[in-house]
Order: structure tokens, then C-alpha cells, then sequence
């Protein structure tokens, strides 16, 4: 059973075992409007939490992807090369950037979980 | 519960159609000290693609109108040539011309249509459009340079609409019939619906289509009317944007400013041929010398190989790194379904199919210089109604 935690940044992960999905949220999809380039990391390349891991395009202005926690790329999403409307289409789902595998489990602790995350999007409107 | 009303943020100007823009479910952003709908629900992409299949809405109520009024065509005319290097002289009657407002270095001040009224018994009359965040400062310059015989009479009670798109010509004719006979760049005083406006066949985004000046408080019927039609949604700046650049067309204050001059441009067509010769406008020495000698730096259109976008301020350097210029506009074009960019090069790399490097955060990125438009314009440049 996975357990997701978010970023005040609008970024999830994903967490099943010792690896963790991230991509952005269904928020922060519809804040960017239409997502026309996603970059990716390389497999293989390490981040610390907080470090900018991806960056995401729409029409208008490049944002920048932070990485929620510190770890290893293990895999990215290659299809969002070809089609980035996959973020506004499904942004929990077939949107998501990248895998990372943990360096340190203990930093989930320091995400926000689901409900908090609503509330913390509540204090945005 | 009602809807809150959002607050309009301190010191931001509404246009008159501002309350239907927030009705219509508009993501309002401060654009040029005005409250602007950047999109709307239906989101830029689908806004762009519209405009080129259909019709678009935009408001444009934010630019700045007056008019320049002398005792005849000859004198306000000799008026406007006095800031501008358009020929203005031989404008005929309901004839538009984009122009550019110089400084003393041949710099662009803002760039302006100038339309001749229509109307023989309003000789003397020339309908000016310039840039929101230059109007008043663009006002100020042109009334400080006038004759005592001419006059510049600012209008801001009009409101300014751009109806953009392939089915723009048929709505429109459906409220204005005069429209129809109509050319690329002319302009009519008429009726829409019964109510008094002035409509120009022109606009900004490359497609056929029409801006229409009419009086503030009639503005909201209009635009009414026009939404209903079925070919026709309201777009926002995102899209004004992309559809613009897609055009190869400029925007003061990023790919032209008061450093720019025509010639680096590449707004040679816009300067007259007699204008060329004899000079007598601000700056003209140094647009003479670079029409003669050519100029350093040209503004060409760029193709960026891949998928990332180039973003203004991206550095363009040639394939071993040297740096020959910057992007001054770049993003995503959804009808090219990949990125553009335009900016300023070296003028040795100015030519059609050389290879460019763009430097996208850290990384050179390979781009070939390309003719623009890069999406083949609409305008209808007769009346048969076929685009050229």
C-alpha cells in the first residue's frame, strides 16, 4: 500500500518501499495551464532534497521541479518527451516525471500527508 | 452562497469589458497597469488553435487611441511624418499603416497604426493606436512636436475590441455588412448593430481580421453579440502572445525598444520609399546609414531543433560557443506543435539556414535561422477574398 506526501511546492511522491514516484500535482497542473516540455532528469543522477530535479513548460513560462526528497533517479517518464498534456491530463497518474530510490526514509516525515496538503491549499484561495 | 468578487489589485486599471471577462471564468493578471484576462477556461492552446480554425475575441480596450486633427490631410500627415518614417503623405482615404514612433538615435519609441478616416468631410483626421504602456508617454511626445495648426485629441472613453480568425470575415458581416467589401489595412466608419464604430481589417495575431474602436459604454453589447455567435470565443493575452509570435510580429518592449531601430528590426517595409530618401524623420541619419551599409545586429527568426522552448534572454551563440546574440521572444507555438523564438544576431549569422546554438539553462541547444511568419499569414489583400 503506498503512501503519497507533498511538497508546499505542489510536488508529490509517490512512496512504495524504498522508491518513491514525484511528479506535480493536480494543483499545481492547473495553476501552469497547458504543460507544452517537460525536462527530465538522467537515470543515475542524485538529488537532495529541495534541489531542482525537472523543469515543466507551459505556453507562457518554465517552473522549476524540485526534488521532496533525497535520492537516486532510477527512472523517468520518457513519454512525457512526446506528449507533456499528460501532466494536465492525469497528473497523479500518467503524469508523473520520476522514480527515486530514498537515501533517507526519514524525510517523508517532514512532507505534508493528503489532508494536510488540502488544508495547506485551502490558505491558497 | 454568491461568488466573492475578486479584488482588483491596488492601482490596476479595468477596461469596460473587465466585469464580462470575470464573468466568462478569466484568469485576470496585471498586464501593462491593466487587469487583463491572461485565458480563459478553455486554456491558451485551445484559445490559439481557435483563433486559426474560427474566431477569436480580444479585448484590446487597454491600447491607446487619439486622433490627430489638422486642417487637412497634407498638414497632419506632414505632422506624423515629422515622428515617424511610414510614408503617411500618400495614405489614402480609409487606408491603415503601422508605423514606429523615433527618438534622435533612430530608437523605437512604441511602435502605431495610423489609420486616414474614411470620410472626406474629416480630412485632416488620422486615428492614432499605440502601445498601452507607452500611451502616455507617447501622447506627451507626439503633443509636445505638433504645428499649432494640429491637434492630438485622446480618446479614452473608446474601447478597442480585435475580432482574429479565418470566420471572422462572416461574423462579422452578419452585425457590420460593410466589412465584407474590405481589404488588408483599410477602414470604415460604420454600424454594428445599429451602434457607431470604426472597424479596421487588421490585427496582431496573422490571421484575417478586424479591430473595431466604439464608445466605452456600448463596448459590452457589442462583445455580447459577438459571443453568441457560435465561431466565436473569447481568447486571452497567452494566446495574443503565442498567435503574435507565431506571426513573426514584434512586441514593444521586447523585440523592439528604444535601442532598435528599424533597420535591426527588419521593419524595412514599413518605412516609405520617399521616406528612405529624404530622410527629415528622427533618427534618419542612422537608419539611412544602416539601409546603405547594413546593420550590425538583424532580428531573425529562430527554429529551435528539439522540443525546448528558447525563453526570452537565452543567449544565442554560434557552434563553438561565441556569443552573436539573445532570443528576445520565445515559447511554445501550438499551431507549429513545437518551440519558436525570435531575437537579435550578429548580422553575418542574419541568413536563412544557418545553424545557431541556443544556451537553455546551461545547455546548447541546436536552432536554424528561419524565415517568418513562421505560420503562413491570413491577411485578405483583395477583395476576392482569397489570402495572399
Amino acid at each position: 500500500m503506498s503512501e503519497v506526501r507533498y511538497t508546499k511546492d505542489h510536488e508529490y511522491v509517490r512512496v512504495d518501499g524504498d522508491t518513491g514516484t514525484v511528479g506535480i500535482t493536480d494543483y499545481a497542473q492547473k495553476t501552469l495551464g497547458d504543460v507544452v516540455f517537460v525536462e527530465l532528469p538522467e537515470v543515475g543522477k542524485a538529488f537532495v532534497s529541495g534541489e531542482q530535479a525537472a523543469v515543466v513548460e507551459s505556453v507562457k513560462a518554465a517552473s522549476e521541479v524540485y526534488a521532496p526528497v533525497s535520492g537516486a533517479v532510477v527512472a523517468v517518464n520518457s513519454a512525457l518527451e512526446t506528449s507533456p498534456g499528460a501532466v494536465n491530463e492525469d497528473a497523479t497518474g500518467a503524469g508523473w516525471f520520476f522514480r527515486i530510490k530514498l537515501a533517507n526514509a526519514g524525510e517523508l516525515g517532514g512532507l505534508m500527508d493528503e489532508s494536510a496538503y488540502q488544508a495547506f491549499l485551502k490558505t491558497l484561495d | 452562497m454568491t461568488e466573492p468578487v475578486e479584488a482588483t489589485p491596488a492601482g490596476l486599471e479595468r477596461t469596460p469589458l473587465h466585469a464580462l471577462h470575470v464573468s466568462l471564468g478569466a484568469k485576470m493578471v496585471p498586464f501593462a497597469g491593466y487587469d487583463m484576462p491572461v485565458q480563459y477556461p478553455t486554456g491558451v492552446l485551445a484559445e490559439h488553435l481557435h483563433t486559426r480554425s474560427d474566431a477569436g475575441l480580444f479585448d484590446v480596450s487597454h491600447m491607446g487611441q487619439a486622433f490627430l486633427l489638422g486642417p487637412d490631410h497634407e498638414t497632419t500627415a506632414r505632422a506624423l511624418e515629422a515622428l515617424c518614417p511610414a510614408e503617411i503623405l500618400g495614405l489614402g482615404r480609409g487606408k491603415q499603416r503601422y508605423t514606429q514612433l523615433l527618438n534622435a538615435e533612430g530608437g523605437i519609441i512604441d511602435d502605431l497604426m495610423a489609420t486616414r478616416s474614411c470620410n472626406p468631410a474629416e480630412d485632416g483626421a488620422l486615428l492614432l493606436i499605440v502601445n498601452a504602456a507607452c500611451k502616455v508617454q507617447d501622447f506627451s511626445h507626439i503633443e509636445a512636436r505638433l504645428p499649432p495648426s494640429v491637434k492630438l485629441l485622446r480618446a479614452p472613453h473608446r474601447a478597442l475590441v480585435a475580432l482574429q480568425g479565418p470566420k471572422a470575415g462572416a461574423v462579422l458581416a452578419r452585425h457590420a455588412p460593410a466589412v465584407l467589401d474590405m481589404t488588408f489595412m483599410s477602414a470604415v466608419s460604420t454600424k454594428f448593430d445599429g451602434l457607431d464604430c470604426h472597424i479596421s481589417r487588421s490585427g496582431y495575431t496573422g490571421e484575417d481580421g478586424f479591430e473595431i474602436s466604439i464608445k466605452a459604454n456600448l463596448v459590452e453589447r457589442m462583445a455580447r453579440a459577438l459571443l453568441a455567435e457560435p465561431e466565436v470565443k473569447p481568447i486571452g493575452f497567452g494566446a495574443r502572445d503565442s498567435l503574435r509570435l507565431e506571426a513573426g510580429l514584434c512586441l514593444y518592449g521586447h523585440d523592439i525598444d528604444a535601442t532598435t531601430s528599424p533597420v535591426e528590426a527588419a521593419l524595412v517595409w514599413s518605412l516609405g520609399k520617399r521616406r528612405r530618401a529624404e530622410g527629415c524623420f528622427p533618427g534618419a541619419a542612422r537608419v539611412q546609414r544602416e539601409l546603405t551599409e547594413g546593420a550590425a545586429r538583424l532580428r531573425v527568426g529562430i527554429q529551435p531543433e528539439g522540443r525546448a522552448p528558447a525563453r526570452e534572454g537565452t543567449e544565442i551563440t554560434d557552434r563553438d560557443g561565441g556569443r552573436i546574440g539573445v532570443v528576445t521572444s520565445g515559447g511554445f507555438g501550438p499551431s507549429m506543435n513545437g518551440p519558436l523564438a525570435m531575437g537579435y544576431v550578429d548580422a553575418a549569422f542574419a541568413e536563412i539556414g544557418m545553424s545557431v546554438m541556443l544556451v537553455v539553462r546551461g545547455k546548447p541547444l541546436p536552432g536554424q535561422i528561419v524565415r517568418m511568419p513562421f505560420v503562413p499569414n491570413g491577411y485578405r489583400r483583395t477583395s476576392s477574398g482569397a489570402p495572399t
